[in-house]
């Protein structure tokens, strides 16, 4: 997004690929209208249900290779969830695991030049994580009662230290869906931001190589920070989730 | 000297902010380091804690995050 030497100095404009822009012509954002980040979700809806479906058609005993990848996600996100939240948090390993691929998958197919990044936007973000919320929230008090809100009393502090703690914890819950989606939106964001910094540098012919090998490198960094921070949105969504379920300290 | 100062100070903000990162990466460093001096004494429950590292690393990360998304904020939406 360089222009070079504009005005006398460099121009980088690096969150410009953010830009929100209608697909198929016009230049209006409705309700309705089919947007970039709406097919960039579809396509992240594509590629699952690709690998899901289609991947494990054939049901071998010995699997195919985009079976066995279908199984190592499977299993991966159900170890996840038995670890971390126990083994009568399994009834929401549909949710969980709904969560973790379309996460995992938005964040991948925004590492393909040109393409964007769904869940660099806080308003995508912010509804998976109130999403959530919610959830953990109306279970806590379904599987509880009022003895859900025994999370906020911390039975195991001194009595004197019990007031304080209770307000503390009762702000914690309420950041949890803020820190929630930021962290998901701002890593994406930062890591592509970054890589359109070093790529404006590419203006400057005495950096220009430099500035390849570090967006190769912030590249390889971004690859692994895509799978890592789906990986934690999923992994808190577990550690919530057991809150709810036994929220005794 | 040209530039009006509302612009100045927005500058000086976004780089103050991002001193934020930095503390962040501190924290960061912490917990993997802390992980891996425990890890080295006990490797056999390493295996068992690498979900809590990453929840330790992620709540470090965040804050960061945080301080980055100010510094974006005061250079491109304010």
């Amino acid at each position: 997004m360089a222009d070079g030497h504009e005005g006398g100095g460099l121009v980088i404009k690096p969150m410009d690929q953010f830009t929100i822009s209608p697909m198929f012509g016009g230049d209006s954002v409705g309700m309705f209208t089919i947007t970039n980040a709406t097919f960039w979700m579809f396509m992240a809806v594509v590629a699952i249900i690709l690998m899901m479906v289609v991947g494990t058609r054939g049901r071998a005993v010995i699997p195919s290779r985009a079976q066995s990848i279908a199984e190592v996600f499977y299993g991966f996100v159900y170890n996840m969830v038995v670890d971390v939240a126990g083994r009568d948090a399994v009834k929401f390993f549909p949710y969980i695991m709904t969560l973790f691929l379309f996460i995992f998958f938005a964040n991948f197919l925004g590492l393909i030049p040109l393409s964007f990044t769904t869940t660099s936007h806080i308003a995508v973000t912010a509804v998976l994580a109130m999403g959530v919320f919610i959830t953990v929230t109306v279970v806590g008090f379904v599987k509880n009662g009022a003895g859900f809100l025994s999370l906020f009393w911390v039975s195991s502090a001194p009595l004197v230290l019990r007031p304080v703690l209770a307000v503390i914890e009762v702000i914690s819950y309420f950041v949890r869906p803020v820190s929630h989606s930021i962290r998901l939106a701002g890593n994406m964001m930062a890591g592509h931001a970054v890589i359109k910094v070093f790529a404006g540098f590419a203006a400057v012919t005495a950096v220009a190589p430099l500035s390849i090998v570090a967006v190769t490198a912030i590249y390889g960094l971004e690859v692994l920070v895509s799978a890592i921070q789906a990986y934690v949105f999923t992994i808190l969504t577990c550690v919530y989730l057991k809150d709810a379920l036994h929220p005794h300290h | 000297m040209e530039g009006d100062i509302a612009q100045m100070g927005q500058f000086i903000g976004a780089g103050l902010a991002a001193i934020g990162s930095g503390a962040a990466a501190i924290g960061v460093g912490h917990v993997a380091g802390n992980f891996l001096a425990g890890a080295l004494r006990n490797p056999s429950a390493a295996a068992g804690q690498t979900a809590t590292l990453f929840i330790g690393i992620a709540f470090a990360e965040a804050l960061g995050i945080f301080a980055f998304l100010v510094s974006l904020l005061l250079m491109f939406a304010v």
